[in-house]
């Protein structure tokens, strides 16, 4: 059953209080806003994302594919953007070049205000365990780990103590409604279940960049609209940037922007007046 | 990490159960096998290291393992006293003649002559019966799986004692048609063939086998003090032109004819190639195929910020650990397969040993990387991106 928002918000908000590690744009974010939890429409919104002429491109010589045109956009934080399109319009190759999985060949791309291009191999990895949260269209949990364990991953790769890391998963999974699901392993979890661990999974490390890969498009209606719905809430933070690639329409009223691609290119890129 | 990949790997107990499973089964094959090849071998010069009273071996040029040796001169043995650095020399004789039992069955047995006087080269425990008793009339011992051959498992031994632990002493036999009669059952290393061991005086010997210009086929020597044994054999050779081994020459002498006359090494080599070739085969399999069905787990966690040298650490670490615990099963169920087999007169003697231990290790060591190098590269060369690919 999909919790409150009330208790969602509060939940978080006592996380935030019990001294979770934040990150320094976290914190002049919160002092000039005495309602954080609530800033996801802020005016102190930065640049999270910004990619100048992206161009990428597959296979080699004859058989070369152009999955980017030249993308120009730019990510605020503090809102939630949508990335839609259809299939084979580059979403999913400009988010995992946004989230340093892969290298652009042409153009630049500055996330969290590093120049992607300019980190080594054991940087950009670096970058990504501490800045960018992942959530995926399958989930991606590890079978053999409880949710609990699955949502302190993150934190254990970062080098936390097991015991601390479970003990904050625990509350993560509170926050996402899943207190009473923390010791199932996902095979015992329905699908909306699992993609709220992966939720939790994605947002235990605080990250500044959360990226989402078709978050609902394995879910039915009501799970997915839950899902968004966390992600909205929870997810959405002032400091914390939050990218969603989505061709399911029934989730487009969550985005605070609504980009639209085509063919490579931003096709569209407009303020979504519903949200 | 570490703990992240033994729990992957633990998760899924089937996989689990199949990778430790296929180490186990190459492990037990390996060093059982091995350990049994060189137990046989060794059973086939058993008998020089169970003489302990002397140091050399002389014997005919033309002799290539122990039970094949022609008759030297009485000249020889004293030309061998006379060489410097001799404490003494005597003379035995070993061959092979036919006993008839009582109910009238005939038996190969091998007939091991010892100097009457000293009785050099004859068994270090006796089992039931005395070394002295030798020196009765048609007096033989025999060991005791040759007992058994001859005569089925001796008698249940009463609680009291003093009946020979249930074996019959006194029987008589032929050897040769000549009267033997049994005085003493001993203990000796299990030998290479399944023929009994019989003991008697050398002058008794003489009497059992079939008439020869010359009996005596070999002679035990011993070094004084202080002299270098291969130095002795070399000054032995010089001056009777016999050649002159040490115990542990002679034994790999015979031991190397075995092995390159027989089809020893070929067979046991083969099941030793495929108790290593099936134990890769089962564990390399399983382990790629668990490593690429967790391609997008690694993936994510690729993505999730564990550099490359964190998964391979991780792969590693299973890979290790399945082979170890592999390594340790398969050893300990051939150490519980010689233990069982211990009191079974025919496999007596065949134990585990530290060369079958170690290369059995080597090769599941090899095993484990070779596993985890191929099931490496498939994660290592694997784009993060390909978690986002639904």
């Amino acid at each position: 059953m999909a919790p409150s928002m009330l208790a969602i918000r509060e939940t978080f908000a006592s996380l935030v209080a019990d001294g979770v590690p934040h990150n320094p744009r976290h914190e002049s974010s919160q002092a000039a806003d005495d309602s954080p939890l609530t800033a996801h429409h802020s005016q102190l919104a930065n640049t999270a994302v910004s990619c100048k002429g992206v161009t990428k491109e597959f296979g080699a010589n004859g058989t070369k594919t152009l999955a980017l045109r030249g993308v120009d956009v730019d990510v605020s934080d503090g809102q939630l953007t949508l990335l839609v399109g259809p299939s084979g319009c580059g979403k999913t190759t400009l988010i995992s070049i946004v989230a340093g999985l892969l290298n652009p060949t042409e153009g630049s791309v500055e996330v969290l205000g590093a120049d992607l291009a300019k980190l080594s191999g054991r940087g950009l990895v670096e970058f990504r365990a501490k800045n960018i949260g992942f959530v995926f269209q399958q989930y991606n949990l590890l079978p053999a780990l409880s949710a609990a364990e699955n949502a302190a991953v993150p934190l254990i790769i970062n080098g936390w103590p097991r015991k601390k890391a479970f003990a904050k998963a625990r509350a993560m999974l509170a926050t996402v409604g899943l207190s009473h699901r923390a010791d199932n392993f996902p095979s015992q979890l329905s699908g909306g279940e699992q993609q709220r661990v992966a939720i939790a999974r994605a947002l235990i490390n605080e990250p500044r960049l959360l990226v989402c890969d078709e978050p609902t498009s394995a879910l039915d209606a009501k799970s997915g609209h839950t899902v968004m719905e966390l992600i909205k809430q929870v997810a959405v933070q002032p400091g914390r940037a939050v990218i969603v690639v989505t061709h399911d329409s029934r989730v487009f009223e969550f985005g605070d922007r609504i980009v639209e691609m085509s063919d490579g290119r931003i096709s569209s890129d407009q303020a979504n007046v519903a949200a | 990490m570490s703990w992240i990949a033994l729990r992957m790997l633990t998760g899924d107990r089937s996989k689990y159960l199949g990778l430790i499973f296929g180490v186990t089964f190459a492990t037990l094959l390996m060093t059982q096998q091995v350990s049994i090849f060189m137990g046989i071998l060794a059973r086939t010069g058993n008998q020089i290291l169970d003489v302990r009273d002397a140091d050399i071996w002389v014997m005919d040029n033309r002799v290539r393992y122990l039970d094949e040796a022609p008759g030297l001169q009485d000249i020889d043995l004293m030309r061998v006293r006379g060489v410097p650095g001799v404490a003494w020399a005597v003379r035995t004789y070993r061959g092979v003649v036919r006993a008839r039992l009582e109910d009238g069955n005939t038996r190969n047995v091998r007939l091991s002559g010892l100097d009457d006087e000293s009785l050099v080269g004859a068994p270090q425990e006796m089992i039931a019966g005395s070394m002295d008793d030798l020196n009765r009339p048609d007096a033989v011992i025999i060991d005791r799986a040759g007992y058994e051959y001859m005569w089925g498992p001796p008698a249940a031994s009463s609680s009291q004692g003093g009946d020979n632990g249930g074996y019959q002493l006194g029987r008589t036999f032929q050897l040769n048609d000549k009267r033997a009669v049994l005085v003493g059952v001993c203990k000796v290393a299990q030998p290479f063939f399944s023929d009994p061991i019989i003991y008697t005086r050398y002058s008794q010997a003489a009497f059992y086998v079939p008439r020869e210009r010359n009996l005596m086929n070999y002679i035990l020597v011993k070094a004084q003090d202080g002299v270098d044994q291969k130095e002795l054999c070399g000054r032995i050779e010089e001056r009777t032109g016999r050649v002159a081994l040490t115990g542990r020459q002679f034994f790999w002498k015979t031991v190397s004819y075995f092995l390159s006359s027989t089809g020893i090494p070929v067979n046991f080599g083969i099941t030793i190639a495929l108790g290593f070739i099936v134990g890769a085969a089962v564990t390399g399999q399983t382990l790629y195929l668990f490593i690429v069905e967790s391609l997008k787990q690694f993936g994510a966690l690729k993505a999730m910020g564990i550099p490359n040298r964190g998964i391979l650490w991780m792969i590693v670490l299973q890979a290790v650990l399945v082979g170890g615990i592999g390594y340790g099963m398969g050893v300990g169920l051939t150490a519980v397969f010689f233990i069982t087999t211990g009191n079974i007169t025919h496999l007596a003697g065949l134990h585990m040993t530290w060369v079958a231990l170690l290369g059995t290790g080597a090769a599941v060591v090899v095993i484990v990387i070779a596993t985890s190098v191929i099931s490496a590269r498939r994660v290592l060369t694997l784009e993060p991106a390909v978690v986002f690919r639904g």
